[in-house]
């Protein structure tokens, strides 16, 4: 007979340094997280059906726009575009009526109580999200490679730099907005500011580059420029190495910043 | 439910102990001198000290709003306390997360799980999550919910949801397990039913902490319990300890033309017109005098119902007592907090105060 206090010395030996449980964790937490994506029929449809919609829309504003100064295609400008979008729409608004949800279902107090960490409670959440987007992030750049003539990345480590910086900002910032939307309704409401200052003013919709210079670099500042820089230029190569710098500078330090907040703000317990 | 299979069946090949161990009971909750306020600076939980043993069943009661989930909430370490220490299992349960949570289990008043999961998906996902789970299938069986399986957790009733609860709180085969008002909400059935699965639980050695405002069930399932009020804890002990503190009552009524001036003065005796009522602490001799007096008299004692000093009436001689004037004190005039907070002042009927 194994007396209590036995018990818990093996159950604490048999928690090593806790990676390969904390894998087993998110794993379960991701796997239900899939689940409840899959069976949320009006997020699917926002994951899968509006980005190709805002990608045809993208294609139809950019005809009105003269490109020449930007040494853009129409096909690489919609396509890098369409990465953005990805981005805001199935990472970032996805995830804050998802994070939102949770906490509301009281879901997020529920999973505190047991050996789940907060990180593994924010990862796992973001996980399925995040892994749709990945997919859509490679059909376009299968897409542009068949259907437009467009190459493989040219610098695929810039654009994997932007690619990750982007879905680890995007996540963060959702948890963020999160913290300041009381129900799932106002989150439609709290995700459209950074929603149309990301398609308006940092590439997603219109290349910088069409716009006069000073304002161009008052939105290198703004939190998704940076990654569209690295994103489409890492996509479709030619631009300046400073530009490059100050767009990996610009990503890093939003990503940065957006963790921090969610370490700071970030709201366990229901809005009430 | 036969709970205590279950119980007995430990994977890691050892078994609980059948009984708390004797000598000298190891210490496995201490709450000392705990405050909580919150941020518009009401304070939920003013100064409270307890301990429970291993083994020991300790029930908070409380009315609603007396600070039973604010402080419970400090004990699962969802939450610091505003000052005052707290260790479970040897640990700070906020600070020494990792420590404490494979160890306890925890039900909360009111827990949240994703409405789109089916009963088994949810358990699944709670054991993975879990070190040395018990299987999903095993836990739901506990609680009597294998049937509903396959069923979305948004479909079920509120008793099934509470018993979904409480079979992840049972998944950690838990050394502690801390259940916020495991019943309410359930059916009479309901309630039996988890009751025997927590005096189960009690047999096979597991320390609970339950908070309930179900006086009958502090009464049948405690070895001690504490009476929360504003914040405070203001009698604690078993429940003999508890009542022995407070009289035994008598009721009847006299007939019309027997006024109650009439009955013997050493019985101390409040009347509302007809109706009487008697405190005492020594109820055989009072009610000796009382049948005597009746039987001099010819009078006939309508309705006599005489009781000793139950939970009850402790309880709600505490809780009609106001420790301190809400409206005086600030801190006691904020808004409400969570589903603790007075929804309707419910003190059961008042009774009548008159002291023998």
């Amino acid at each position: 007979m194994t007396t209590p206090t036995t018990v818990a010395d093996s159950r604490t030996a048999s928690t090593p340094s806790g990676r390969s449980a904390s894998l087993r964790r998110l794993n379960a937490l991701a796997r239900a997280e899939l689940i409840l994506l899959i069976r949320n029929r009006s997020a699917i449809f926002v994951a899968l059906v509006l980005p190709i919609v805002m990608i045809f829309s993208i294609r139809a504003s950019l005809e009105q726009i003269d490109l020449a100064g930007t040494g853009l295609s129409v096909a690489g400008a919609a396509l890098t575009g369409g990465i953005g979008i990805v981005l805001v729409q199935v990472v970032y608004m996805n995830l804050v009526t998802g994070y939102v949800t949770r906490r509301e279902e009281l879901v997020l107090k529920r999973l505190r109580t047991g050996e789940v960490t907060d990180r593994e409670i924010l990862i796992s959440t973001a996980l399925p999200s995040v892994a749709l987007a990945v997919l859509q992030s490679v059909l376009l750049v299968v897409a542009g490679a068949i259907a437009f003539d467009l190459s493989a990345p040219k610098r695929p480590e810039l654009f994997l730099l932007g690619l990750i910086a982007g879905f680890v900002m995007m996540s963060a910032l959702a948890a963020a907005t999160s913290a300041v939307t009381r129900t799932v309704q106002t989150s439609q409401l709290t995700t459209l500011p950074l929603f149309f200052i990301s398609l308006f003013a940092s590439g997603i919709f219109v290349p910088l580059d069409v716009f006069p210079d000073k304002l161009a670099a008052v939105f290198e500042l703004l939190p998704l420029t940076g990654v569209m820089t690295l994103v489409r230029h890492g996509w479709l190569g030619g631009v300046e190495t400073g530009d490059l710098v100050t767009a990996a500078v610009a990503a890093l330090a939003w990503t940065a910043f957006a963790v921090f907040a969610v370490q700071r703000w970030f709201r366990w317990d229901p809005r009430g | 439910m036969t709970s205590d299979d279950f119980l007995n069946d430990r994977r890691d090949g050892g078994t609980f102990p059948a009984a708390a161990p004797a000598p000298a009971a190891e210490t496995v909750i201490a709450v000392d001198g705990v405050r909580r306020s919150y941020k518009d600076g009401f304070e939920a939980v003013s100064g409270v000290s307890f301990s429970v043993a291993r083994g020991e069943l300790f029930a908070l009661l409380g009315t609603n709003g007396a600070g039973k989930t604010s402080t419970v909430e400090l004990l699962e370490g969802l939450a610091l306390p505003t000052s005052g220490t707290i260790k479970v299992l040897g640990h700070d349960p906020y600070r020494e997360r990792a420590a404490v949570r494979p160890r306890t289990g925890v039900m909360l008043q009111e827990g949240g799980f994703p409405s789109d999961l089916t009963v088994l998906e949810t358990a699944l996902m709670w054991s993975a999550c879990t070190t040395g789970a018990r299987p999903a299938a095993e836990a739901l069986e506990m609680v009597g919910l294998t049937s509903r399986a396959k069923v979305r957790v948004k479909q079920l009733s509120g008793g099934e949801k509470r018993r979904l609860d409480l079979a992840l709180a049972l998944t950690s085969r838990p050394e502690v397990l801390f259940l916020d008002e495991p019943t309410t909400g359930l059916d009479a059935e309901g309630r039996r039913d988890t009751w025997d699965l927590i005096r189960a639980l009690r047999e096979s050695g597991t320390t609970v902490l339950l908070t309930t405002h179900y006086l009958e069930e502090a009464e049948t399932l405690a070895d001690r319990l504490a009476i929360m009020h504003q914040g405070q804890i203001v009698t604690a002990g078993t429940t003999a300890e508890v009542t022995a503190a407070h009289p035994a009552r008598i009721r009847f009524t006299l007939p019309d033309g027997v006024p109650a001036a009439h009955l013997p003065l050493s019985l101390q005796a409040g009347a509302d017109g007809q109706r009487v009522e008697i405190r005492t602490s020594t109820l055989q001799a009072s009610l000796h005098e009382l049948l005597g007096w009746a039987v001099e008299s010819g009078v006939e004692l309508l309705g006599l119902d005489a009781r000793s000093a139950s939970l009850e009436e402790a309880f709600l001689q505490i809780a009609n007592t106001q420790l301190r004037s809400r409206a005086d004190d600030p801190r006691r005039a904020g808004p409400r907090h969570g589903s603790d907070r007075p929804t309707d002042g419910s003190t059961p009927n008042e009774t009548k105060k008159v002291t023998a």
